[in-house]
């Protein structure tokens, strides 16, 4: 998600490690390059302005100059300000309440009816409670429509009462969450913009009305620098609780979420990950900052990975990876576990170094991931085991069997090996692992 | 020279004309039939005018400050202006080349007064977006059989919003419009394609749950069976760095293809006023699937400026087609340039 911004990022970072001393020249140089790159990411101009002149403050500080190592150094002081910047700490939803509401707002096409959606079988899945959906969005046609789908899908109830006056529709909604013992209550507002008066003071209505614990921002990731003028407006008109921005899986480089705090001092609290409904995680800043500058995020790894891997399962396979017994049956196993993680290209994002690699563009096809495992699933369970036993007629036949070709069996059995060669040398300790 | 001049003098000229067209002066030199083109015209003017107030708040007014602070051109006078620029999202790059082809022309000419250079900072804007192009904003009606429009974008841009008051303008127009929803993904999409259908008196087709490109296929089967003038066709929204949502793309542009050879006769891409620099990278994408032929910009009625428009133009080269000002049918305008620069710029 945020490639863009890191790949340029890192470029500039460079160019400092290799200077011996950072003097006052070399870093307007690579100060530009950070600006540059900070403003085609959609941060805001005043922010890019700020962030560069404490860097460079910073940067030519004492500690800086005196310091053996000041690229190093200096990758810290950017990390450092990024956090600052993102807000230091993940800001969790004040659950408390008996039922804890939530109000989703937002602007038209920001993504509140889907990411509503996603956050209830987040709460729901976490601490397992009952959520239920409230569908205020009577304008848009077909909106209450959409929520239903979705609770439908989800197995989550949607009160609804069609087209009536909002504020009512909370009211009842609440009462009825109460009689029936729901946990908590997710309003799905319609959207708005920030300077048409009679909605917002609609909205505000509804918030005087039943002061939900959260009043959550939705926010396009996708979007400029208008982006502050809307949080700015909303904000103003209701007591925002935070953020969530959507849409982190294009290829946007997502400079809105370096400005959101900053300027208004409005916690981001939940990213869009993905159109799946499980797509939608808690917003971390130093782990965010880390991905920014193309550090990896190995936390986030493993926490999808604990989400969707057999931990038995995973150790089993580790310790045949450690002792080289690696075979296609592990890897038929592997493949399966980690496509329940998600689409593999934001996985790969989330590797230390992985831009460095240069996998960080690396594009996969979910079809192409369909003929690899078709193939693995067309031998049998011996050549699994041994795949030196395959040559050409089995071959002929595998490719058959799973409608490929024997090109695409070979470079399937020669990029295993290859595999497997780099997980020996990963636990041998002949690669180190990037940073 | 003095582009933005001729536009402002002849909007404002237009618009004292309507003031005193009352009565109808025989001596004018125009016509009845041309003054009721331009009491058209001004009509749209004032859409824009009003549609890009809150747009214009904000920009033009810092530009003015950033005139009245500055007595003399320098440094810091252009470094605001790029701010001013930029915080208008028209792209990093198009403005470091704007400021820079600035510069030399107030070198050149040896300008120093800012008052100066607020027209040529206009023009050079226009000369930007115009770049010596035949500016084509009409739609490429197929003269024999029905004219199929394909609307394509990243989520949440209002595709469907858009077609809806497309459509109802098409039938104003006296055209035989059907709608077809191939959203099969997005939960409840059909279903707000087919509510405009209904309110609009138009025809609709699609259906939920099956494959897009097989009900693009019965939808432009059925245009042609039963002799539509125009086939409106929403797509789901995908990001444009989803390889199987591409591609699905282009297996829906292929299938219009095969039914009907010169369709889709418009691939509109609908793209968001609020969006940064990651437009162009949506530009860049979507033309490589589906020959986009123009954009519709939705959503100016807030603050943001579009300017992402300006760079797109540039980088990719692909028009302005329409313009969503606001929430109502009439709000959605064919794109032109000149209203559009004089509603942006109209008080500077």
């Amino acid at each position: 998600m945020f490639e863009g911004l890191s790949d340029r990022l890192q470029n500039a970072i460079h160019k400092i490690k290799g200077y011996g001393k950072i003097t006052e020249d070399n870093i307007n140089e690579v100060m530009k390059e950070i600006r540059l790159s900070l403003l085609e990411a959609d941060v805001n101009y005043k922010v890019v302005k700020e962030f560069t002149n404490n860097v460079k403050e910073k940067a030519l500080g004492k500690e800086v100059q005196t310091s053996i190592n000041p690229g190093d150094l200096f990758v810290k002081i950017v990390n450092d300000e990024l956090i600052e910047l993102l807000g230091k700490e993940n800001a969790p939803l004040n659950l408390n309440g008996n039922p804890a509401t939530l109000m989703l707002v937002g602007l038209q096409g920001s993504g509140k009816t889907t990411t509503i959606g996603k956050l209830a079988n987040f709460l729901r899945k976490k601490h397992s409670k009952k959520p239920l959906l409230v569908a205020c969005d009577i304008y848009r046609p077909a909106a209450i429509d959409q929520l239903k789908q979705i609770g439908k899908e989800l197995n989550i109830e949607v009160y609804e009462e069609g087209k009536k006056n909002p504020v009512e529709i909370c009211n009842n909604a609440i009462k009825y969450a109460k009689e029936n013992k729901f946990d908590y209550v997710l309003i799905d507002t319609a959207g708005r913009l920030h300077i048409d008066d009679d909605l917002m003071k609609e909205v505000s209505n509804i918030n005087n009305e039943i002061k939900p614990n959260e009043v959550l921002l939705v926010i396009d990731s996708m979007m400029g620098q208008d982006a502050i003028n809307v949080i700015d407006g909303f904000n103003q008109r209701l007591p925002l609780t935070g953020v969530i921005l959507t849409k982190l899986d294009g290829d946007t480089r997502g400079g809105v979420a370096l400005s959101v705090r900053h300027l208004t001092n409005v916690a981001i609290k939940f990213i869009g990950i993905s159109e799946k409904l499980d797509g939608i995680t808690s917003f971390d800043p130093e782990r965010m900052a880390g991905r920014i500058l193309g550090m990896g995020d190995v936390v986030s790894l493993v926490e999808k990975a604990q989400d969707a891997i057999d931990e038995k399962e995973a150790m089993k396979t580790a310790k045949r990876m450690q002792t080289g017994k690696f075979d296609l049956e592990d890897f038929l196993r592997t493949l399966k576990q980690i496509r329940k993680m998600g689409p593999l290209e934001s996985l790969i994002k989330l590797i230390p170094g992985a831009s460095k690699m240069g996998l960080n563009n690396v594009k996969i096809d979910p079809k192409q991931m369909d003929h690899i495992e078709a193939i693995v699933l067309s031998m049998t369970q011996q050549e699994r085991r041994h795949p030196d036993i395959i040559k050409a007629s089995r071959k002929t036949r595998i490719a058959k069997g799973s409608g490929t070709s024997v090109q695409e069996v070979n470079k399937l059995l020669s990029q295993f090996e290859q595999m497997k060669k780099m997980m020996k040398g990963f636990t041998t300790g002949k690669f180190k692992m990037p940073f | 020279m003095g582009l933005f001049k001729n536009i402002k003098a002849m909007f404002n000229k237009n618009e004292k004309d309507i003031d005193n067209n009352i009565n109808n002066n025989e001596d004018s030199l125009k016509d009845n039939d041309n003054n009721s083109e331009e009491i058209e015209l001004l009509d749209d003017v004032s859409v824009y005018e009003k549609g890009l107030s809150k747009s214009r708040d904000g920009f033009v007014s810092r530009l003015l400050q950033l005139t009245n602070r500055y007595n003399k051109i320098n440094d810091d006078y252009f470094d605001e202006l790029e701010e001013i620029l930029i915080m208008a999202d028209i792209g990093v790059s198009t403005v470091c080349d704007f400021i820079d082809r600035l510069k030399k022309r107030v070198k050149h000419e040896n300008i120093e007064n800012p008052e100066v250079l607020k027209e040529i900072i206009v023009d050079e804007l226009f000369i930007i977006y115009v770049n010596c192009d035949v500016l084509v904003n009409k739609i490429n009606y197929s003269d024999n059989g029905p004219t199929v429009i394909l609307f394509v974008g990243v989520n949440g841009v209002g595709k469907t919003t858009t077609i809806g008051k497309l459509a109802k303008k098409m039938k104003s127009e006296g055209k035989n419009v059907l709608l077809v929803g191939a959203d099969t993904f997005r939960a409840g999409a059909v279903e707000q394609l087919k509510e405009w259908a209904e309110k609009d008196g138009v025809a609709f087709f699609g259906k939920e749950n099956s494959d897009p490109a097989s009900v693009v296929y019965d939808g432009v089967k059925k245009a042609l069976d039963e002799e539509y003038d125009v086939v409106l066709i929403d797509t789901a929204g995908r990001l444009q760095n989803k390889v199987n949502l591409m591609r699905e793309l282009e297996k829906i542009n292929k299938v219009i293809t095969n039914l009907i050879e010169e369709a889709p006769h418009e691939v509109l891409l609908v793209i968001d006023a609020t969006t940064g620099q990651n437009g162009i990278s949506q530009a860049q994408s979507f033309k490589e699937i589906t020959n986009i032929s123009g954009i519709v910009l939705t959503k100016l009625d807030g603050t943001a400026k579009g300017g992402i428009v300006l760079a797109i133009k540039e980088k990719v080269d692909i028009p302005v087609k329409f313009i969503g000002l606001g929430e109502k049918a009439n709000d959605l305008q064919v794109f032109d340039i000149e209203k559009y620069i004089y509603g942006l710029f109209k008080d500077f």
